[in-house]
């Protein structure tokens, strides 16, 4: 295999990692949320990102040759070999920890799609056109909730602060550039993160202003996610998410 | 007033390409297969068909799917064979095309009326920024409840005239 189908392939591979991961913690309000309309909001999200998930894998095992199949990329690998951005496993915590991540990721996300339909690799390019549209309509959402909660009451306002203080040091591996993302930037393959970050911060800074609430300030950060470096909560996260397959290799509804 | 309904280019681009489709008689079958969650939308409706081909033995059909989790493109694709196969034809190609993203602007008129009818609100122009109407009662003051509703594709919305609460088909 060629180093440049090795990094497209794990790239690739990555981009189907974080739609995964945060997929499944999404589901995880299935059931549990506030109200039965967020229930099924959430849940309907949780279905975007795993359906994102499966289209990145799908083109992954094409790229392979077929060697392995998408589910055993999602649920034959360990927490190693997972390379998903940390912020994307980390626990739901309370509704607005889960909104004030939904928010930072769909703005992320909406930004960095929007570049990566301009790839090269007209593959990615069209995964990347039909999942803007679906980022552009959580993102609606999620906004909309920042402003809720932290225009609202006062223990509203101070979760959604505390939401946002807590999930600051994770932002900046947003902003990362991997080996393979880097090698492949220059025949216009993935995207250039680093640049992101600066319509990233105005967009946020102009609605947490809106919402009333502060922008923490920079100093600790946390990576290491693209390394397979994960937190304490990754391998509980995929026990949970793997553990029919593991029991039951092969198993089909 | 009498008004009369402009249907969005996308939708009069795919009807032109269905018109001069080489096998007619394919489409026609197609039409049997619905949406198995809003019954009453066929794929083409739906605005999920692409194109439906013929090479000897084996028929391609060609799909896009609404939203990247939808749960029913599985069973979509097995109607799809069971429909063909029905019909004598035994190979068939299933392929799903990403490029371009499906657009609520693709269902069809007709799609839209049996939709309405149906008690679920077709789905504005995607550019569009107006009000949705009741299906049941016809009322503009209408109030969006959820974003995202029973299904992958639709919003839940309530009217504050009749006080129902309605599906709206999302516009995206």
């Amino acid at each position: 295999m060629s180093e440049t189908n090795r990094h497209l392939i794990d790239y690739t591979i990555a981009q189907g990692d974080d739609a995964l991961i945060l997929g499944q913690r999404l589901s995880q309000w299935c059931s549990r949320a506030p109200f039965l309309e967020e229930d099924l909001a959430l849940a309907n999200v949780a279905l975007d990102y795993i359906g994102r998930a499966q289209m990145f894998y799908n083109y992954a095992v094409k790229l392979e040759g077929g060697a392995r199949s998408a589910d055993e990329i999602a649920f034959m690998r360990d927490s190693r070999d997972y390379c998903n951005l940390l912020i994307t496993e980390l626990p739901i915590g309370n509704f607005a920890d889960t909104m004030a991540r939904q928010f930072i990721l769909d703005l992320f996300n909406v930004k960095y799609l929007e570049q990566l339909i301009k790839s090269t690799d007209s593959e990615l390019a069209a995964i990347a056109a039909k999942a803007v549209k679906e980022s552009h309509y959580h993102l609606r959402r999620s906004h909309e909730w920042v402003l809720r909660l932290g225009d609202g009451t006062e223990e509203s306002h101070a979760k959604i602060q505390c939401a946002f203080d807590a999930l600051w040091g994770y932002t900046p591996e947003l902003f990362e550039m991997t080996a393979a993302e880097t090698a492949l930037l220059a025949s216009g393959v993935s995207v250039d993160r680093a640049a992101l970050c600066g319509a990233w911060n105005e967009g946020l800074a102009a609605v947490l202003a809106e919402a009333t609430l502060r922008r923490p300030a920079d100093g600790w950060k946390v990576t290491g996610g693209r390394n397979g470096v994960h937190t304490e909560h990754h391998g509980h996260l995929l026990c949970e998410m793997q553990f029919l397959q593991r029991a039951y290799p092969g198993l089909r509804w | 007033m009498e008004t009369i309904a402009l249907i969005p280019e996308a939708q009069l681009a795919r009807t032109e390409f269905r018109q001069r489709a080489a096998c007619p008689e394919l489409w026609a079958l197609l039409d049997e297969v619905k949406d198995p969650e809003i019954p009453v939308l066929s794929l083409w409706d739906l605005g999920i068909l692409q194109d439906v081909s013929r090479q000897g033995e084996t028929v391609t059909v060609v799909i896009t799917p609404t939203y990247c989790g939808c749960p029913a493109m599985a069973e979509i694709e097995r109607d799809i064979r069971t429909t063909l196969a029905r019909a004598g034809y035994d190979s068939v190609a299933v392929q799903l095309r990403l490029s371009p993203a499906w657009s609520s602007d693709w269902l069809s008129a007709e799609g839209r009326k049996r939709l309405q009818a149906y008690g679920i609100a077709p789905p504005l122009a995607a550019a569009a920024n107006r009000v949705v109407k009741c299906p049941r009662c016809g009322a503009e003051n209408t109030a969006p409840i959820s974003e995202f509703g029973s299904t992958a594709c639709k919003a839940l919305y309530k009217c504050n005239e009749c006080l129902e609460p309605f599906d709206y088909f999302k516009s995206i």
